[in-house]
C-alpha cells in the first residue's frame, strides 16, 4: 500500500492549497460582513444576515453540487477547483464573520469613548484600539473555523477533484484494500490538521496570557 | 492669570434621550484656572453634562464655545477640540493590550505626531509625578482602581489640554484608594488647571472647588462658592440634597 503514498501526497496539496485559498476568502468575506453588521449599514446589513443564514443551514456537499451541477443549467461552468474555492468560502465566510463579530462586540463602546476623548479619529479608535482587543478575543473561534474548513474539504472528490477521500476511495476501488485505504486517510488528515490543532492551541494560551487577557 | 477669561461657554444646553429632557436650558461659563465642581442626586444630568461638553454625547439646542469658538456646530474638528479638553471616565477606561506608557503615548504620538523621545519623556515626568514611573511598562490588569485612574489622568494631561473633566472619577474606585486619586486632582488644581469636576466626595469639592454648581432635574438649582453653598444653600433643593448626606454620615 505504501507505494500509493505519493497519491495522498499529491491529493494533501490539493487539499491544502484549496483548503488555503477558501479560508483566505473567508476571511475577507467574514471581516466584510462583521463590519458591516458592526456598522448597522443598512441595506447591507439585510443582505449580510441573510447570506450568513443561507450558508450556515446548508451542507458544503449541496453547496458544491449546486456550483458544478445546477448552475452549468443556466450557463454558468466553473471548474472543479473554482466550485470548491467559491463552495468553501461561502460557508466559510459567515463562520468567520460570526467569529470576528463576537470580538468586536465584545467591546464596550466607553473603549470608543475614551479613544475619541485624548482626540483620535473613529478610524483610528478601531485601528489601535478595537480591533487589536476584538481580534484577539476571536482569534479561538477563527482558529477552530479554519480547522472545520479545512475537513470540510472532504467533499471536494463530490465535484471530481482528487481531494484525500477521492484518492482513498479509488484505492479501495481498485484494490480493495479497504482498510489500508481509510487508515492511510486519517493518517493523512491528522498529519494536516494536528499541526494547525496544535499551533491554534498555542497561539491562544499566547493571547490568553499576553499580559492583558482579562 | 486672568481669572475673568472665559474659557468654556454653554449657553442654553438642551440635551433630550427622546423621553423628556435630560438638560433643560442649561448655561454656565468656565472661566480660565477655575474649579468647577458639579454635584447632585444621580440622574440629575451631570455626568451627560460634562459628556456635552467635549461631544460624547449631541445636543438638541444651545451652543457650545471654547475659547470664543463654537464647537457644538455640525462642522466641529472634534479631534482637535478634545486635544483641548481632556476627559477622566469612572471607569478608568485605560486600554488593556498597552503598556501603562503605551496608554499615555497614543494620544502624543498618533495625535499630536509628536516625537517619541521627547513625548516619552514627558509621559515619565508625568507619570512620576503621580508616583507611578515604576509602573510604565506594565499593562493595566496588574494596576490597583487607584493606580489606574491616575493612569488615565495623566493620559489626559499629556495632551496638554486647557480644561479638564472628571467624570466621578473615585466613584469604582475603594475608599483607601479614593485619596490617591484626589490628590493628584488637588494637586492639579493648586497649579492652576481648569477642571469641571463631577463627584459624590463632598469634603473634596469643597476643598478644591472655586465654584459648586448644583444640579437637579436637568437644570442648575444653585451655583456658588463652596463655603457658601455648604454652609447655608438657599434654594430647598439644595438643602434636602446636602441633608441626605449629613444624615447618611452620622447614620455610620
Amino acid at each position: 500500500m505504501s507505494e500509493y503514498a505519493h497519491l495522498y501526497v499529491e491529493a494533501a496539496k490539493l487539499t491544502l492549497g484549496l483548503g488555503a485559498a477558501g479560508i483566505l476568502f473567508s476571511l475577507i468575506i467574514g471581516l466584510v460582513c462583521s463590519l458591516v453588521q458592526y456598522y448597522k449599514i443598512p441595506v447591507l446589513k439585510r443582505i449580510v444576515s441573510v447570506y450568513i443564514e443561507l450558508s450556515r443551514n446548508t451542507p458544503l456537499l449541496v453547496q458544491l453540487f449546486f456550483l458544478y451541477f445546477g448552475l452549468p443549467k443556466i450557463g454558468i461552468m466553473i471548474s472543479s477547483e473554482g466550485c470548491a474555492v467559491i463552495g468553501l468560502s461561502f460557508l466559510g465566510g459567515s463562520y468567520m464573520a460570526e467569529a470576528f463579530r463576537s470580538g468586536l462586540e465584545a467591546i464596550e463602546n466607553s473603549q470608543m469613548e475614551s479613544g475619541l476623548a485624548i482626540g483620535l479619529s473613529h478610524a483610528q479608535v478601531m485601528r489601535y484600539i478595537i480591533f487589536p482587543q476584538a481580534l484577539s478575543i476571536s482569534v479561538p473561534a477563527l482558529c477552530a473555523n479554519v480547522i472545520f474548513l479545512i475537513k470540510e474539504t472532504s467533499v471536494f472528490s463530490a465535484v471530481a477533484l482528487a481531494d484525500l477521500m477521492y484518492v482513498a476511495k479509488d484505492l479501495i476501488g481498485l484494490y480493495y484494500q479497504t482498510d489500508e485505504a481509510l487508515l492511510m486517510l486519517v493518517i493523512a488528515y491528522l498529519i494536516l490538521l494536528l499541526p494547525i490543532s496544535l499551533a491554534a492551541a498555542w497561539l491562544e494560551r499566547r493571547l490568553r496570557y499576553a499580559g492583558f487577557g482579562n | 492669570m486672568e481669572k475673568n477669561e472665559k474659557l468654556l461657554e454653554i449657553h442654553h444646553l438642551r440635551k433630550d434621550y427622546g423621553n423628556g429632557p435630560v438638560l433643560k436650558d442649561v448655561s454656565l461659563d468656565v472661566h480660565k484656572g477655575e474649579v468647577l465642581v458639579l454635584i447632585g442626586p444621580s440622574g440629575c444630568g451631570k455626568s451627560t453634562f460634562l459628556r456635552c461638553m467635549n461631544g460624547l454625547e449631541s445636543i438638541q439646542s444651545g451652543e457650545i464655545l471654547l475659547d470664543g469658538q463654537v464647537i457644538s456646530g455640525d462642522k466641529t474638528k472634534w479631534s482637535e477640540v478634545r486635544q483641548k479638553i481632556g476627559m477622566v471616565f469612572q471607569s478608568y477606561e485605560l486600554f488593556p493590550h498597552m503598556t501603562v506608557i503605551d496608554n499615555v503615548l497614543l494620544g502624543p504620538l498618533k495625535v499630536q505626531k509628536r516625537n517619541r523621545q521627547e513625548a516619552e519623556e514627558e509621559a515619565k515626568k508625568l507619570l512620576e509625578r503621580v508616583g507611578l514611573l515604576d509602573k510604565k511598562d506594565v499593562y493595566p490588569r496588574q494596576l490597583s482602581g487607584g493606580q489606574k485612574q491616575r493612569v488615565a489622568i495623566v493620559r489626559a494631561l499629556i495632551m496638554k489640554p486647557e480644561i479638564m473633566l472628571f467624570d466621578e472619577v473615585t466613584a469604582a474606585l475603594d475608599p483607601e484608594m479614593v485619596r490617591e486619586v484626589l490628590d493628584v486632582m488637588l494637586e492639579l488644581a493648586k497649579g492652576g488647571s481648569t477642571m469641571v469636576i463631577v463627584t459624590h466626595e463632598m469634603q473634596f469639592a469643597r476643598a478644591v472647588a472655586d465654584q459648586v454648581v448644583f444640579l437637579d432635574g436637568g437644570e442648575i438649582v444653585e451655583m456658588d462658592a463652596p463655603e457658601a453653598f455648604f454652609n447655608c444653600p438657599k434654594t430647598k433643593r439644595a438643602q434636602k440634597f446636602l441633608n441626605t448626606f449629613t444624615f447618611e454620615s452620622k447614620d455610620e
